[in-house]
């Protein structure tokens, strides 16, 4: 069986506000990822246009981007899964280059969340959940990731100090990343002063600087054959696995506050499927919405064991330089979360890991790297694997 | 509209809580029911499954045979969290708690009493579910302590 690979990523910077309509701010991704691939939108057989459709005037985003990038008369579609739908996106790629269905297929990333105040962007986002008998109570998501983060805290004696190291070691990293929208030092102690933006309650025990921005972005994968890749001349990323699940949208359904069911199934697949342990991974991106979500994530993904994320923050583990290096592009605290943008982003960033072409945020050397991609409050988990 | 067509739609889940955003469903017989002080679920009456929030049709059975039951006794909290923030339409419920309670063969989702002061919750502890009505003159339910 012929392998499946990226030969192409891209996103554009993470902002606030970006100058220009949807399908401009798509183009910013799309052109850097064509530029990568080294090649013309003629090579490109069909795409997958991804983004939560509530932030937009525009009915079916596809059509449109499609024509502005220049990609039809060619199959186009949307998908949607929330801030996990790039990953998702990826997904169908590989089912549609691996059937031989087609041979390069783009996944194009956005969102525009802006225009709207993020009083209502919470509650478009609350709207991610049940809206028949959740959202009537007033949820957002900081409000149900706090209720993991109390649930882990009360457990495990994880502290917000914990969470508090998180965004410290994300805006380490943030500063390095051109791309990110908030690259301004962060310390622990702006968590306990009273004064400051950071510590700043939104949700117990979750605070300002527990949160990701939200922002305006895109970002494009443009996935290929190995037949084709060949041709091209091009050396891909190989996605090595895939790992999908979705979980009961109501809490009331839920068998766990400590951890994400969907990110432990997921991740079990995709190890699975790429025939690799969680020893193995050198790199790993997170979905961290939330500091807490990251120290979740540790454990899902099995690398620390339930209850020991804490520990993985607090001993810098997954620093550059650690045993695990975790979001080493500053994440989605740093760089922002364009909900549609934000998978194709994280694995731009494992794909130029794997590289070697990742600057000052370079790991030593990777061979394998990994993408943990939710929606929603662990509604929908996406976990990939690529390798070199 | 006539008054005669407006009463043929029957939205009555429109009342749920401080904004709904559903009207139209077929357990709205759990609004009526939230007014005479009683929060159900259902229970199909094929293979015995419990429903918390209810429904009216079991993927299981395939079959809409369903009947009510009131989620009495205590739950235990399983998680909660008190908002300092709320999305737009809820600013003036603030501060307030959502949370989840154990019953054991179902969980309920809600809202702790928003004057509950926070250090005497304690994970684990007993908790009731109770039938609310807001100053908007919406219906909720809340937990308070059993």
């Amino acid at each position: 069986m012929s392998k499946v690979g990226i030969i192409g990523v891209g996103q554009s910077r993470f902002v606030r506000g970006y100058p220009g309509s949807i399908r401009e701010l798509a183009f910013e991704g799309f052109k850097e990822a064509m530029q990568d691939a080294q090649i013309t939108v003629t090579d490109i057989d069909a795409s997958i246009i991804c983004s939560a459709p509530e932030y937009d005037k525009q009915r079916s985003p596809s059509g449109v981007l499609a024509e502005y990038l220049g990609l039809i008369p060619q199959p186009t579609f949307y998908l949607e899964s929330l801030c996990s739908s790039t990953s998702m996106g990826l997904r169908m790629a590989y089912s549609m280059v691996k059937s031989g269905l087609h041979d390069i297929v783009a996944v194009v990333g956005f969102q525009k969340m802006s225009e709207i105040s993020s009083a209502e962007s919470q509650e478009r986002m609350g709207r991610g959940a049940d809206i028949q008998w959740e959202s009537p109570f007033g949820t957002m998501m900081p409000a149900y990731y706090a209720m993991f983060a109390q649930a882990h805290m009360e457990k495990y004696g994880t502290t917000p100090e914990d969470l508090a190291f998180v965004r410290v070691k994300s805006a380490t990293y943030g500063q390095l990343n051109d791309k990110a929208l908030y690259r301004k030092p962060v310390g622990a102690e702006m968590f306990t002063d009273p004064e400051h933006f950071m510590s700043g309650p939104v949700s117990s025990p979750l605070r300002v600087g527990d949160c990701c921005a939200n922002a305006d972005g895109s970002s494009c994968l443009v996935v290929a054959s190995e037949e084709k890749a060949k041709a091209l001349g091009q050396k891909p990323v190989w996605i090595l696995g895939l790992g999908a699940a979705s979980a009961s949208v109501n809490m009331s359904g839920r068998d766990q506050f400590t951890g994400l069911a969907v990110a432990q199934q997921a991740s079990e697949q995709a190890y699975k499927m790429a025939g690799v342990t969680p020893k193995d991974i050198d790199v790993a991106e997170v979905h961290d919405c939330f500091t807490i979500s990251e120290i979740l994530a540790y454990e899902d993904l099995g690398f620390a064991e339930p209850g020991e994320g804490k520990e993985l923050i607090r001993s810098k583990k997954t620093y550059k330089e650690g045993s695990i290096p975790v979001n080493v592009d500053g994440g989605l605290l740093s760089k922002g979360h364009p909900i549609g943008a934000t998978g194709g982003s994280q694995i731009r960033t494992i794909v130029q890991e794997l590289r070697g072409e990742a600057g000052e945020m370079q790991v030593k050397d990777p061979e394998i790297g990994l993408v943990h991609n939710i929606g929603g409050v662990g509604l929908y988990g996406v976990v990939t694997i690529l390798g070199r | 509209m006539s008054e005669k067509k407006k009463k043929e739609i029957d939205d009555r889940f429109n009342k749920f809580g401080t904004k709904s955003y559903t009207s139209v469903t077929k357990v709205n017989d759990f609004i009526t029911y939230l007014e005479e002080g009683k929060v159900m679920g259902t229970r199909c009456l094929d293979c015995g499954l419990m429903f918390f929030p209810p429904r009216a049709q079991c993927y299981k059975c395939l079959t809409s045979n369903v009947e009510w039951f009131e989620v009495v006794g205590t739950g235990k909290l399983i998680t909660y969290s008190k908002l300092k923030y709320a999305p737009t339409g809820f600013e003036d419920d603030l501060p307030y708690y959502i949370a989840v309670l154990n019953y054991g063969d179902y969980k309920v989702f809600g809202r702790i009493a928003g004057d509950f002061p926070e250090a005497e919750l304690e994970l684990g502890m007993a908790m009731k579910t109770v039938a609310n009505t807001l100053p908007n003159r919406q219906l909720n339910y809340l937990f308070e302590k059993a």
